[in-house]
């Protein structure tokens, strides 16, 4: 956690010296709005991970979600009916996963990655090429507006953090996710649950890109099909700079969000120093493989020293 | 029923699908439209043809449809450059080589899961894919290839001709080589391997080497058919070579591999593509629908496992 810290302070010093529009106030508060998406995209995914688990899924369930909830809206005019539209969403799917994986013992990368595909497909078909616009200001500042000066989505992703610390470090339930992260087998020897645990942590993952797609369409005031794909491999870089292994059983949200600052950090500065757009997956990929290296690299360097 | 039971449950599948479409697919069984799945699954089964010994050594390949679509970006932009076929087919095969070689030393060596190094090489190629050409297609790449790729040979189509050639290797490289035996036998039990002095890293590299380069192999189909090279033409493409291995009957575990099947659930998801199209059904739901398949099939699977 130290060296991930040390890793911000360093990029942000670069950008600062290299940038005169990153160390303004407006900016600053911009990577934190962002980074708060990207957090609660992957916050979910980072409990299926210490789980040894995994959800490909996140991106394309956040933009279904975004979808059904801004048709939602469009339909009947209230916030709360697009809410639960999208976060219903976000759950049934999250399910689905957890039922493949745990009845169906379908490998997690498998069965999530049929789900990504599977949504697209039914986005694309239930959108028809469409986009909709257009919402009203009270939903659209759940994305881009600022409470005492501080942008919304940090509320959230404040609340979401808290909430995900006090569940894992103060809940037999958390204990019982790294547990059987660690080895699933001595967790079912000991007692826990493991298939019904599993099912919550794909429900959660679910529920939570659900949300981050509602949040993310009050930021876009907009939504159409391909909304959600570039959110994949951030959601999942986020989690692998922020230390959680994906061989289960380690890791955390503090992680997570940290992550997910690093990458906002990193594509902010691109973007200010005027490089393409196009240049984002290449680097993400890039960051994952670091990411995962370092992981592999600590990893074995535990066990020898174990 | 004994005898039924031995059936592989992708074949069944196949013959139902086939009813199906005839029934109820206007134009479905005509000659000339069973061709065309022919030449629209021989991309696909270059794909799943080295995807099927990935995942028999419990592995997995995400990248294949984004290096597939950089190589085939590579391989127009040569040949618009005005160079000749072969060195743009090179340059395709090189590129698709090298992300092969990339990924197979990133999971044999460093010990990366091979999801999420693949996943970081997709992000890669598909970066680089867009980088080199701005998210625009890459059109106007001279008469060679198209006129390789409308050719025919004893009345056989190129691509399907080139499918059927390479099917031939792969089945001759995993049932008559050293090379098979270590893909079954890592798979199996990759550490009687390794003590019994096989250098098994090195295979098990080739394995995700061989991926790269029938990607790289593939381009040449894939920018023939189309006639011009995009970045985004064959994203997910990977996701229906995984479907097709695994619908084919190759377990993930004990390196239980199959390799006719293989070519069996490629003509499945390429049947079940062109009936919905035929049906007019939008090509989402052909993707929605190829991800059910895939469900079914583990189903299946699963029950039959749970009862002997």
């Amino acid at each position: 956690m130290k060296y991930r810290l040390i890793g911000v302070a360093l990029i942000v010093l670069a950008l600062g010296l290299s940038s005169h529009a990153f160390a303004t106030p407006s900016n600053l508060l911009n990577v934190l709005r962002q980074a708060s998406l990207i957090f609660l995209s992957a916050s979910g995914l980072t409990l299926v991970i210490v789980g040894a688990g995994l959800d490909l899924s996140v991106g394309a369930n956040l933009g279904l979600s975004a979808c059904f909830a801004a048709a939602a809206i469009k339909a009947t005019g209230t916030l709360s009916s697009g809410f639960a539209a999208g976060v219903a969403c976000g759950i049934a799917v999250g399910l689905l996963n957890g039922l493949m994986v745990t009845k169906l013992r379908v490998p997690p990368f498998i069965a999530t990655y049929g789900m990504l595909w599977m949504l697209y497909g039914v986005n694309y078909w239930y959108m028809k090429g469409d986009t909709i616009y257009g919402f009203p200001p009270d939903f659209r500042a759940l994305g881009s507006g600022d409470l005492l000066g501080v942008p919304i989505p940090v509320y959230l992703m404040t609340i979401g953090l808290l909430a995900g610390g006090i569940f894992t470090r103060y809940t037999t339930y958390g204990h019982e996710v790294y547990a059987i992260g660690a080895n699933a087998e001595a967790a079912r020897l000991s007692g826990i649950p493991v298939g019904s645990r599993l099912i919550l942590l794909y429900t959660l993952s679910g529920a939570m890109a659900g949300l981050a797609g509602v949040i993310y369409l009050a930021r876009l005031n907009s939504a159409e099909a391909g909304i959600g794909s570039p959110l994949l491999l951030p959601a999942i870089a986020a989690v692998l700079i922020g230390g959680t292994s994906l061989f289960g059983g380690s890791g955390g949200l503090a992680g997570t969000l940290i992550g997910a600052i690093i990458l906002t950090l990193v594509l902010n500065g691109m973007n200010l120093l005027g490089i393409n757009s196009n240049w984002q997956p290449l680097v993400t990929g890039v960051i994952i493989l670091i990411a995962a290296l370092i992981d592999s690299v600590t990893r074995r360097h535990a066990e020898l020293h174990a | 029923m004994a005898s039924l039971a031995r059936v592989p449950g992708v074949a069944f599948l196949l013959v139902a699908l086939g009813i199906v479409f005839s029934i109820f697919a206007h134009g479905f069984a005509t000659l000339s439209n069973l061709l065309n799945i022919g030449i629209q699954s021989s991309t696909l089964l270059l794909l799943a043809l080295p995807m099927t010994f990935i995942i028999m050594t419990e592995g997995l390949d995400l990248s294949m449809g984004a290096v597939l679509g950089l190589t085939g970006v590579i391989l127009a932009s040569v040949l618009v450059a005005g160079n000749s076929l072969i060195a743009a087919f090179g340059a395709a095969l090189g590129v698709g080589l090298a992300f092969g070689i990339a990924n197979g030393l990133f999971v044999v060596k460093l010990g990366l899961p091979p999801f999420v190094t693949t996943l970081g090489t997709l992000g890669i190629a598909q970066g680089m894919a867009l980088v080199l050409t701005g998210g625009e297609s890459v059109a106007g790449i001279g008469p060679a290839l198209p006129k390789l790729y409308a050719s025919k040979w004893a009345g056989i189509p190129f691509s399907i001709l080139v499918a059927l050639s390479m099917y031939a290797v792969f089945h001759f490289l995993l049932y008559y080589t050293r090379f098979g035996n270590y893909v079954f036998a890592i798979g199996g039990n990759r550490e009687a391997l390794v003590l019994a002095g096989v250098p098994a890293g090195v295979f098990h590299v080739s394995v995700y080497a061989l991926a790269g380069l029938m990607a790289g192999f593939a381009a040449l189909l894939l920018t023939g058919r189309m006639n011009s090279g995009h970045p985004t033409a064959a994203m997910g493409m990977e996701f229906d070579a995984i479907a097709a291995v695994i619908v084919g009957g190759t377990e993930r575990q004990r390196g239980n591999g199959w390799l006719p099947g293989t070519v069996l659930g490629v003509l499945a998801v390429g049947v079940l593509r062109n009936g919905l199209n035929v049906m007019a059904l939008p090509s989402s739901l052909q993707v929605a629908s190829i991800g059910l398949l895939l469900i079914a099939a583990l189903l299946i699977d699963s029950i039959r496992r749970i009862k002997p």
